[in-house]
């Protein structure tokens, strides 16, 4: 017989956690699911839109009863649970039905706190939490005419808002002298009051309400008499507060929000403020699990979904009985889902003793931006006004990302850095619903904001995996984050930030490069084993950087395992769309003879190549090959001299060079030459992604020197390193490392730089976003600073290459891996 | 009628890839995976007919090498969120060689 597993709360922390569950195990438990609610999920942070009118609550259903019914879980709503009893181990819901359970999983969120003062407990006096109170407020405004909202926090201001927008005349009562306090300094805090009063909000700061006042139904507050100030609209006391005294049809509690925990502690489950639980979510009671806002958490409680969903990953991991599943806390950001005012905080954003502060404030355009930041990393972001890059910020936030690079314009935003794709105009709350987000899969904001809306998408994996978009380049991403957030307000669940490698692992890229150091892994069943992979054989996002970062750590030992590479990396040939395969034969520094040019012109003649072309590497393309014509026509490529281009791989991939000093009369050292060492130190390397060097005969730089992965330019007294640089979908220039003296030297920085980036970079980083991640102070530290260590990774990078160094044309020409060329015949 | 006809034996494709048999209206790759199974499947992606056999084999799936569909070996069926099927065929080793059934 199956265990039983019994939820207790219908909401969104639980009913996630059974999603996750069914992905997992589906088949482990029968589930019962107990709410208190007479709905099926719904996604309550919809809430807020539904009262101003611009959702209706079947929009925001997120799990319908066929859904329950589809995954065999029972439902029994409208029917909270009364009783545990863990010596039975069972539950007693109001209606007098008792279920067994095997496990128990407590998500029963929160309630709202109402001010413990006379009179609160009136009709008309509500809280904003589930459907119901958002019923009871439009059917107050379709008969009362005033409305007061106690507490002007995040949700207290959507409650507001709405209320208005149903033609109520709100006024909003805070205890603090700034509004969200908790989101906001003091002014950005400013900012938004005023724009809700332009809206026709009214306010009352730094005000305390001592009774609710009224007979049979609320009609009005009285306010402590030692307030001060207690009147802040412009010009003084606002009509209808009569001194200490306001006129309400309904008041509407919106202070803050207490776990609901009631059940739990009349079973004798440990609680202080949550119920509490360790990093499994397991309670101390090892056959309940609890999650949401009811839980208590290494000391913190949470009131956002993005960390109960996180919370609802773990839970199911262990429910499932996978148990390596690990809730370490997260960190949150907040936005206001009013329309049209746009703020967003994230992180420590009151600057303390030490830390720095970046800001940007323009009254006119009613633009205010924060950035609390220390050692040169983001502690803190509040942004008002313009949040586009709020997105961005937060990311840098969790990453920790070293700024020193881009901190002169950080607060100009991510756009102007330089993204060739979007333009700087783009404002994701202001673009049309048919403008393209995603260029390579063709996906319109529509699309993305149709998909998070009618699925109930909260992830940027979701919106990944049901619209594709950001799916393949990646650089949209910023903008899908921004309508995921515009879309779904601060609910939208943003990266951990310790990212795992691939949905096989819980494990980052930085864990696993770790490890296979640190414990000697050399082959992949070791890591699978050691790292406890969730797969048997992984799949075709960690394979490839797994044979990677064992290639690159152990160059001598590991065999590179050809099932684990891009068909272009196995085939050495870029597939193109209609199956065939390009082929791009090495011309080291873009020199070549007219015998090299003859040669290639013979095999094109011989294999009816359709197609040729000189490509921006300066190396000339031979498109349209067929699959098992390759090894013939490398063979006679490397019968003419040459070896592969490895035009196809994560690898190194060309020296472009200029005509330099034997030829140009501003030439100042020899860069054809130069590049010719250079690209004999560096080919046949494989890399964590493509790898392009250049170098020019002197500061006019013919050869774009300084967008390339590693370029030198020359100068009258020596040569100018420069690194991080790319073209590509994001411009980025490169940032100057050093100046050296001689070609020596240039070679042996060369050798460090790139071999510190194989060593340290992750599977499909480029080296531009790594030398923003880790800083480019990080980077001279190790190249410029510590002599014998450059000296080091120079000496790794050559020993790797002696092994690399093997034209793989000419081995698959002599009839290696002959098999992956050549069709199989039916024999019998 | 469809008849099992003898492709070659099991060690002429890796494990982990795949081999393509040409066939009159079409390729089939023919899969065998790290546990030794063989799955023939038309060489035809439902996405946009990239060539499977050139993908990544990883448990029963195979990615397509164009946009990285994950396709069931089993059943042909690409996985959600994707949706789409490619035909299959029968395909069994005996004494260490690989059959299909056609
Ligand atoms: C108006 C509003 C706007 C919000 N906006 C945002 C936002 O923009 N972004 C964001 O991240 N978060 C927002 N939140 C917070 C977010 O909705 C909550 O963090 C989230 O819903 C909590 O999930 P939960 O499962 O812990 O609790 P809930 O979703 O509250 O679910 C708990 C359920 O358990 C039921 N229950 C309680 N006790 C029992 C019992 N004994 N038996 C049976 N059932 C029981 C309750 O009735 C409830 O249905 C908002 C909240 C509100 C109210
Ligand atoms: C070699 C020693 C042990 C191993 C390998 C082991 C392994 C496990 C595993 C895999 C789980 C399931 C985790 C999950 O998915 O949630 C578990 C649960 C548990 N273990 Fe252990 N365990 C060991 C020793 C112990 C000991 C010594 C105790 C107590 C004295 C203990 C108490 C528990 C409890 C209370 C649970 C939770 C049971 C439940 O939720 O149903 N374990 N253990
Ligand atoms: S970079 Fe300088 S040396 Fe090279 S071709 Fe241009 S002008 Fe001449
Ligand atoms: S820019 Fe590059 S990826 Fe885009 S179409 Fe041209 S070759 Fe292809
Ligand atoms: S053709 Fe296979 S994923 Fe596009």
């Amino acid at each position: 017989m199956k265990e039983r597993l019994v939820l207790v709360g219908n909401g969104m922390a639980g009913v996630r956690t059974l999603e996750e569950l069914l992905k997992l195990a589906p088949e482990e438990y029968d589930i019962s699911v107990f709410g208190a609610e007479p709905y099926p999920n719904y996604n309550r942070i919809m809430l807020s839109p539904v009262l101003a009118g611009e959702k209706t609550i079947d929009d925001i259903i997120l799990n319908d009863r066929a859904w329950y019914e589809e995954n065999g879980v029972t439902l029994y709503t409208g029917d909270p649970v009364v009783e545990i009893d863990r010596v039975k181990r069972k539950v007693v819901a109001e209606s007098g039905l008792e279920i067994s359970y095997d496990r128990l999983l407590l998500a029963t969120g929160s309630n709202p706190f109402i001010i413990p003062v006379p009179g609160s407990d009136l009709p008309g006096v509500i809280g904003f939490r589930d459907i119901a109170d958002v019923n009871a407020m439009l059917e107050a405004a379709r008969t009362g005419r005033k409305a007061v909202v106690i507490g002007g926090g995040l949700l207290g201001l959507e409650a507001a808002n709405g209320l208005q927008r149903n033609g109520m005349d709100v006024t909003v009562v805070h205890l603090m002298d700034i509004l969200m306090e908790r989101q906001l300094d003091k002014p950005a805090a400013e900012m938004l009051k005023k724009s809700l009063e332009e809206k026709g909000l009214k306010f009352l700061m730094e005000t305390q309400t001592v009774e609710v006042l009224g007979e049979d139904h609320v009609t009005g507050l009285r306010f402590a008499n030692d307030a001060q100030g207690n009147a802040s609209v412009a010009g003084g006391r606002m009509p209808g507060a009569t001194g200490e005294e306001i006129e309400a049809d309904l008041v509407v509690m919106a202070v803050g929000i207490r776990p609901s925990i009631g059940l739990a502690q009349k079973a004798g489950l440990h609680c202080d403020r949550g119920v509490v639980v360790d990093d499994t979510m397991q309670t101390f009671d090892p056959r309940i699990y609890a999650v949401g806002e009811c839980v208590q958490h290494r000391d913190q409680c949470y009131g956002l979904v993005a960390p109960l969903f996180e919370q609802a990953r773990v839970a199911a991991n262990h429910l499932a009985k996978m148990g390596i599943a690990r809730y370490e806390g997260s960190v949150t950001s907040t936005k206001l889902k009013v329309t049209g005012i746009d703020l967003f905080s994230a992180g420590e954003f009151n600057e303390e003793e030490g830390d720095e502060t970046l800001i940007l404030q323009d009254p006119a355009q009613n633009v205010y931006k924060k950035l609390v930041v220390k050692d040169n990393r983001i502690k803190g972001a509040v942004m008002f006004g313009d949040t586009m890059d709020g997105t961005w910020y937060f990311q840098l936030l969790r990453e920790g990302t070293d700024i020193s690079g881009f901190r002169s314009t950080i607060l100009f935003g991510q756009h102007d850095l330089g993204d060739a794709g979007h333009g700087d105009e783009i404002r994701v709350a202001a673009l049309s619903d048919d403008a393209e987000i995603c260029g390579c899969n063709g996906v319109t904001k529509g699309d993305i904001v149709n998909a998070i809306q009618t699925k109930g998408l909260f992830t940027l994996d979701d919106v990944r995996a049901h619209t594709k978009a950001s799916a393949s380049c990646g650089s949209c991403t910023g903008l899908v984050e921004a309508i995921l957030s515009s879309t779904v307000g601060e609910g939208y669940d943003a990266k951990p930030s310790k990212k795992p490698v691939c949905g096989c692992t819980g494990h980052s890229h930085d864990d696993v490069i770790a490890a296979i150091a640190e414990h000697e892994l050399k082959d992949m069943p070791a890591v699978f084993e050691h790292l406890e992979w969730k797969t048997p054989d992984g799949c075709a996002t960690c394979r490839p950087a797994l044979n990677y970062y064992l290639l690159a750590r152990w160059p001598e030992e590991y065999k590179d395992d050809a099932q684990s590479r891009f068909i272009n990396e196995r085939a050495h040939g870029n597939i193109q769309k209609d199956g065939t395969y390009s082929v791009v034969p090495r011309m080291f520094g873009g020199l070549c003879t007219p015998s090299d040019l003859r040669a290639i012109a013979d095999v094109c003649d011989k294999y009816d190549v359709p197609e040729m072309k000189v490509t921006g590497g300066q190396r000339i393309d031979l498109f349209g090959v067929k699959k098992e014509d390759l090894p013939p026509m490398w063979k006679d490529l490397a019968d003419a001299g040459f070896v592969s281009g490895h035009a196809y791989g994560k690898a190194m991939r060309t020296v472009k060079t200029c005509a330099g000093k034997t030829w140009c009369r501003f030439g100042t050292q020899n860069s054809t030459g130069l590049g010719v060492k250079l690209e004999e130190l560096t080919w046949g390397s494989w890399m964590p992604h493509k790898f392009k060097l250049a170098v020019s005969g002197c500061p006019r730089n013919c050869a774009e020197a300084t967008i390339k992965d590693f370029g030198v330019v020359c100068v009258e007294s020596g040569y100018e390193l420069h690194i991080g640089g790319n073209g590509g979908i994001k411009v980025r220039v490169t940032d100057l490392l050093c100046k050296v003296d001689t070609e020596e030297q240039v070679l042996e920085y060369c050798g460090a730089f790139t071999q510190m980036y194989r060593e340290e970079a992750h599977y499909l980083e480029r080296t531009a976003p790594w030398v923003e991640r880790v800083g480019l102070s990080y980077i001279k530290k190790r190249i410029l600073e510590d002599e014998a260590g450059r000296k080091a990774l120079s000496e790794r990078f050559r020993v790797g290459q002696e092994v690399a160094q093997v034209d793989p044309w000419k081995a698959r020409a002599e009839g290696e891996a002959a098999h992956e060329f050549a069709p199989l015949k039916i024999t019998a | 009628m469809s008849d099992w006809k003898k492709i070659a034996p099991l060690e002429d494709i890796p494990r982990q890839g795949s081999r393509v048999v040409e066939v009159e209206d079409g390729s089939i790759a023919v899969f065998r995976t790290g546990d030794d199974q063989v799955f023939a499947v038309r060489d035809a992606c439902p996405h946009q007919q990239g060539p499977l056999s050139q993908g990544i084999v990883a448990g029963h799936t195979v990615t397509c090498p164009l946009h990285n569909w994950k396709i069931n070996l089993e059943s042909g069926e690409a996985l959600a969120p994707d949706d789409g099927c490619t035909n299959t065929y029968a395909a069994k080793v005996e004494d260490g060689m690989v059959y299909i059934q056609l």
